[in-house]
């Protein structure tokens, strides 16, 4: 069977070690984990949002979404994969910005919408977000000026129909 | 009212009709101890291993048919259940077991005989809780029951700190368990039961497979009911045995590794498989894709994972077997009893041939004049000890020989560690489960090897008064592991040879219990019949063949239809 890529939602109960449940079922279990986010939902300070993008084949995806469903804390389980969403993520890049490199890093900033968000003598931070597509497309870019290191989060996601998953 | 940690803790314990726990003391719970002297009406069984106290509780929670608790103390206390609880887990019982902790302020920083005992048991519990405030343990302690108990069930752990227990709060009634985020389906969805009507008319060779869940949620009168009106044959997992009567003439014996000639044919060759309350182990399946592979398979189960976990089910249902099986019941009444007893799809044939399958190959041994046969002493069992005898095995060759030779009637009868396969298990469930049916005969059937691993238990038997017998198959082998090495290792006997054996009359003796011994096959029935009918815990020893081997035998990893036989 082909392994794909989904991208789970899940509501959990803000207690301490839920976190530690959903690692370890997927440790277990010789899941995977892409990438996790996780935090409190502002509509509901009882409940937190983990975002997870996961990959298996569609008999491991359906087991995943069971075995978490089990999990007494978690509430919900959607897979976004199978509807509209609206997805993100967020990468912090420090670059090195040599006075010959600085006009083309500010221009490539601009092409993509983004922002430097902090200045040295000779590097920028520069803040960006979007799906993951754009954000290897803008790394990619960077890689020549020299990249220095940089932060990123796990994608997060929302369905983009109007009722709550 | 103002209560103690303690004593909000043994009110909520009693609320759930609980009239036993077991457990072992220390540190950390010395306040809950010193609570209990004062409730003469919540009998405590002090153990002698915290594995022991949990196993009993598994077997109590069985034989009861109820839920089972076990306490211990913080640190090592609470480290010694660990096998206790991931044996339950694997067999879905319903135990909670409180574990003592350090007080609250300490948590985190090593304190002594502190272990995160929480992190410890996630893997191997259905849930747990540490509880860091007293306002909220009567909450826990009634969800934990209710998990527990509530769905598939399963082993809940609550972590109680020290300070917790001694502190005082003005008690408020948490009321009736519920939680948002979990709630078990029951019932079943009727239009897939309305298939199954259909799929029962049209099928020319059906079985029904029952396992553990048909025990867990009392559906054995619904799943007889099932088999006899549409004369379908019956098989049983390890954990289902005795939800379909084994004197039942349509009764095939248990499925799988060690499962009889005709369960496993009729399973490889059966159109229809109704199973209900099974996860259909690797033990029971063999290769998965030769399992019942031209069959349309209905799956009854309360956990959603259990299905399309190991083999695909073209009529998955999920709910509770009892439930389920009723509502399935329910429907075939309103049909043709002629078309729902097979006789339209002239199904004879299908009980024919199952009957030949028998007649080839039947369960079989030959007791001769010189060594005593391991099942000649199961087979002896149960005729002495008869159906309403509640029997716990330990692991290995005794328990296979107990699954195959003792055809168990009733549920909650058999009473083994199934899933994780537990040596240990049998002598401290055999306690649990005297404790919860005083007036029924608990025998163990037990191996040298396996006997070893909670020996130690037998005084908790004498001195709880709870008399056991067991029932120790001497082979002076690690038999099941030597008989993969005879059959798999070219008979490299490594580390399996056990020449060293205690003299076990001595150790019942040493115990204050009654030792006997035999190894001539013409002692077998009057040493049995002398140890049942003694009063108190006895030990009867047969010195077995040592090389007896457990057929029929499917190889690791092979089709199930391709058995080793005698
Ligand atoms: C705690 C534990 N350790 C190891 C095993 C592996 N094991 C399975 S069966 C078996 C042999 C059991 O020997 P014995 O109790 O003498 O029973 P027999 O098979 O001879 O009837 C062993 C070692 C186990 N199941 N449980």
């Amino acid at each position: 069977m082909k392994i794909e890529k989904h991208l789970l939602s899940i509501l959990v109960d803000n207690e301490p070690g839920v976190l530690s449940r959903i690692a370890g079922l997927f440790s277990g279990r010789g899941y995977n984990i892409e990438s996790l986010s996780v935090a409190q939902t502002a509509e509901n300070q009882k409940l937190s949002r983990v975002t997870m993008v996961t990959n298996g084949d569609e008999h491991i995806i359906e087991q995943i979404k069971k075995q978490l469903h089990k999990l007494i804390n978690v509430i919900t389980v959607s897979d976004l994969t199978e509807k509209k969403y609206v997805q993100r993520e967020l990468i912090l890049i420090k670059v090195h910005a040599r006075p010959e490199l600085r006009a083309e890093i500010l221009r490539i900033v601009d092409i993509f919408r983004c922002r430097v968000v902090d200045v040295g003598p000779d590097h920028y931070t520069i803040e960006m977000s979007g799906d993951e597509g754009k954000l290897e497309a803008f790394i990619d870019l960077l890689k020549p000026m020299g990249i220095i290191e940089t932060a990123r989060t796990g994608s997060i996601a929302l369905g983009r129909e109007k009722k709550k998953l | 009212m103002k209560l103690t940690g303690a004593q909000i803790l043994i009110k909520m314990i009693k609320e759930q009709g609980v009239d036993t726990i077991f457990g072992y003391p220390g540190g950390a719970v010395i306040d809950i101890y010193d609570e209990l002297e004062n409730h003469n009406d919540l009998r405590h069984i002090l153990v002698r291993h915290e594995q022991a106290a949990v196993h009993m509780a598994d077997a109590y929670a069985r034989a009861k048919g109820g839920v089972g608790v076990a306490l211990v103390t913080s640190g090592p206390g609470a480290t010694n259940t660990i096998t206790g609880i991931a044996s339950a887990y694997m067999d879905s019982i319903p135990v909670v077991i409180f574990t003592g902790q350090v007080p609250t302020a300490l948590i985190g920083n090593d304190a002594f005989q502190e272990v995160d005992i929480v992190g410890i048991t996630r893997p191997c519990t259905k849930h747990n809780y540490l509880v860091k405030d007293i306002k909220k343990l009567a909450k826990i302690i009634n969800d934990a029951f209710y998990i527990a108990t509530s769905g598939r069930p399963g082993p809940v752990l609550v972590d109680l700190p020290k300070d917790i227990m001694a502190a005082t709060i003005e008690f408020e009634d948490p009321g009736k368990a519920k939680l948002r985020s979990y709630k078990p389906t029951y019932d079943p969805n009727k239009k897939q039961l309305a298939k199954v009507v259909k799929l029962i008319k049209k099928a020319k060779k059906p079985v029904i497979f029952a396992g553990g869940g048909v025990v867990l949620s009392k559906a054995s009168p619904e799943l007889t009911q099932l088999a006899r009106t549409t004369q379908m044959p019956v098989t049983a997992s390890l954990m289902g045995l005795g939800a379909f009567p084994g004197s039942d003439p349509l009764w095939m014996g248990m499925p799988g590794m060690h499962g009889t000639y005709r369960a496993n044919m009729a399973v490889t060759n059966c159109d229809l498989m109704i199973s209900a309350g099974v996860r259909f182990d690797d033990r029971v399946t063999g290769r998965t894709d030769k399992f019942a592979a031209g069959a349309t398979i209905v799956q009854i189960d309360i956990d959603p994972t259990s299905i399309h976990k190991n083999v695909e089910a073209t009529c998955p249902i999920v709910g509770d077997c009892k439930i389920s099986l009723a509502l399935l019941n329910e429907l075939l009444a309103k049909e043709d009893p002629e078309e729902i007893n097979g006789s339209t799809m002239n199904r004879q044939e299908w009980i024919d041939q199952i009957a030949q399958w028998k007649a080839t190959s039947p369960q079989r041994f030959t007791q001769g004049p010189d060594v005593i046969k391991p099942q000649f002493v199961i087979d002896t069992l149960h005729e002495l000890a008869g159906p309403n005898a509640i029997i716990t095995t330990e692991v290995g060759q005794n328990q296979m020989w107990t699954a195959q030779y003792y055809h168990f009637d009733h549920p909650n009868h058999f009473i083994t560690s199934g899933g994780l396969g537990v040596m240990g298990f049998g002598l401290p469930a055999a306690i649990g489960a005297k404790a919860a049916c005083p007036d029924q005969t608990v025998v163990c059937v037990a191996g040298d090897g396996s006997i070893q691993m909670n020996s130690q238990e037998l005084m908790t038997a004498i001195a709880a008064d709870l008399p056991v017998k067991i029932v120790i198959l001497n082979n002076r082998y690690l038999g099941m592991v030597r008989q993969w090495q005879e059959l798999f290792y070219d008979k490299r006997y490594a580390s399996t040879n056990m020449e060293m054996t205690p003299d076990f009359v001595k150790l019942a003796q040493a115990y204050g219990a009654t030792g006997l011994k035999t190894d001539k096959p013409e002692d077998v029935a009057s040493i049995l019949k002398e140890g049942l009918n003694l009063p108190g815990t006895v030990i009867m020893e047969f010195l077995v063949e040592r090389e007896e081997l457990v057929y029929p035998m499917v190889p690791a990893g092979g089709a199930i239809n391709e058995m080793l036989l005698v």
